[in-house]
């Protein structure tokens, strides 16, 4: 958490309007170009160093993968798919690599379902931020995240995943992993700059034969802010499994929709309608009615 | 002729208020979480952290204890041909001109209904429940099945706490009714009234 809190443009599990006086924050983006990333994991360790994370020591699974998955002490892993690419009669073996971790998307899953006031929040700068302190380790952001990023503590059960620096972002300096990439694949700025960069960069690879490459910016989850340059950019499924067409599940848009407020009032309208056919109808006493027969 | 007849033993009677208290224990924390305009009833169990560690054992424990009481009245709530008339008078019956209609045995149509959604709620509750149910195996479960899983939870929640405060009213409602699971007993001339063929049945041999 760093110091721009209130600058939020959206606060989880609140039904409320967040602080938007400071409404003039520019939006940022980081953007991985894949094809000029080398595999070095220098933005992991960079990542470990800044935000005081230790990974346990794992084990070799057979892949450059290393940790395997993303957990909550590494909030970024460098994935790497072996593929076939066919090219007319001959197929010819890519290397692609593609540092994973949260997209900070425009249209967050992770705080949409998130029933904690405040656990997870996002800046008016675009950047999606989990807070520990208000974390109850429900597991929500996880069903509601489309890219498989959070992941919750054993031993705390709190939530973890890449702040995008925020603490750095918010005085000024980029996050930790842009500044120690030595191959220049990761850019971070304005989003309007990293767009207008990534297309440089696009037509350069559409020029060099890559035919398909481009943008990876995905509208079902309004754009993020973290992006990549593909080379295979209408295959995004190659690398490691990037979701072609991401978006929130629809069940859980559905769950986190309307109808729960209507559930409440249903609640409320039932206990309502008792008291109101109590007063109408009265009480259904059996003994007493039999009292007044034998009465009569 | 004795004016009290029993209805319900001490064990049953027991059984009821404990699923009664671990039912409010369970909604309340569980509706903790169900929208943000009651996120104050985490102020109840001690917190955010402390709900959310607390309902799914207070859900379990409950679905334990509804799971005693429900192997014993499951046999008096087969739906019958008396049930669907009482169903279709269900008008009449809601304001209390209920005699000679039908000839309502140990439950009537409504109560057999009630049952039922309670059955599958519950049931519905435990099996979605526990699959997102953390840290101990939500990771067990595909996460397109959790995604399932949360808001069907949240959907038998809200129809089991419906049919709760149905359930309730109608024990407020037909007075001598809150005797049955306090005593054991309703008079009667409750069960003339309310359960007629019930009424014969036990009293055909006294
Ligand atoms: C039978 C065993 C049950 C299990 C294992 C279980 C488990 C869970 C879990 C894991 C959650 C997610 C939030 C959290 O971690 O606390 C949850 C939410 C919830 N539970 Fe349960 N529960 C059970 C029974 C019940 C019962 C009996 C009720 C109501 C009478 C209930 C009502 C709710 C509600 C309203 C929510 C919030 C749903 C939402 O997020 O929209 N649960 N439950
Ligand atoms: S990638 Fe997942 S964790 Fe990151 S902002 Fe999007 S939904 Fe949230």
């Amino acid at each position: 958490m760093g110091l721009q809190t209130l600058d939020l443009k959206q606060r989880s599990a609140t039904t409320t309007p967040s602080p938007q006086a400071k409404s003039n924050v520019t939006e940022v983006a980081k953007l991985i170009d894949v094809s000029k990333c080398i595999g070095c994991k220098a933005c992991q360790v960079a990542c470990s160093e800044w935000n005081d994370l230790k990974e346990e020591i794992g084990f070799n699974h057979g892949t450059y993968d290393n940790p395997r998955d993303l957990t909550e002490n590494s909030w970024t892993v460098m994935r790497f798919s072996e593929v076939e690419m066919k090219e007319g009669e001959e197929a010819r073996l890519e290397w692609l690599i593609r540092k994973d971790g949260c997209m900070h998307c425009a249209d967050p899953g992770c705080l949409k379902a998130c029933p904690a006031p405040g656990a997870i929040v996002q800046y008016a700068n675009g950047i999606v931020d989990f807070n520990q302190e208000s974390c109850i380790g429900c597991g929500n952001c996880i069903t509601g995240c489309p890219f498989n990023v959070p992941r919750i503590s054993q031993k705390d059960s709190k939530a973890y995943k890449c702040s995008l620096c925020s603490d750095r972002v918010s005085v000024g300096l980029e996050p930790a992993c842009v500044k120690t990439c030595p191959t220049g694949a990761i850019s971070f700025g304005s989003k309007e700059d990293m767009t207008d960069l990534a297309e440089e960069r696009v037509v350069d690879l559409v020029e060099r034969g890559y035919k398909t490459a481009g943008l990876y910016d995905p509208k079902g989850v309004g754009g993020t802010h973290v992006m990549y340059v593909l080379k295979h950019a209408d295959q995004p499924m190659l690398y490691a499994g990037l979701p072609a067409d991401p978006s929130v599940a629809f069940s859980v848009e559905l769950w986190k929709g309307g109808l729960k407020p209507l559930a409440l009032l249903g609640m409320g309208a039932a206990m309502l309608g008792g008291l109101l056919h109590y007063l109408k109808v009265g009480p259904n006493d059996a003994d007493a009615e039999e009292k007044e027969k034998e009465a009569s | 002729m004795s004016t009290s007849i029993q209805r319900y033993t001490e064990r049953e009677r027991m059984n009821h208020w404990v699923i009664a208290i671990l039912f409010f224990l369970a909604g309340l924390s569980g509706l903790a979480f169900f929208h943000p305009s009651m996120y104050w009833l985490t102020n109840l169990f001690g917190g955010g952290a402390w709900t959310r560690i607390l309902h799914p054992f207070l859900g379990v424990l409950m679905f334990m204890s509804f799971f005693g009481l429900m192997t014993k009245l499951w046999h008096h709530n087969k739906i019958t041909d008396a049930d669907k008339k009482w169903l279709a008078a269900v008008s009449e019956n809601l304001t209390g001109h209920e005699e000679g209609l039908q000839d309502v045995g140990r439950y009537n149509g409504g109560q057999k209904v009630l049952f039922w959604v309670t059955v599958v709620c519950t049931f519905l509750l435990l099996v979605t429940g526990v699959m997102f149910w953390q840290p101990w195996f939500a990771d067990s479960f595909p996460i397109g099945l959790r995604r399932i899983a949360a808001p069907l939870h949240a959907l038998s929640a809200a129809v089991l706490i419906l049919g709760t405060i149905v359930h309730i009213y109608a024990a407020i409602w037909i007075k001598g009714s809150i005797r049955a699971m306090s005593r054991g007993t309703v008079s009667a001339a409750w069960a003339r009234k309310h359960h007629p063929a019930w009424y014969r049945e036990m009293t055909r041999n006294s």
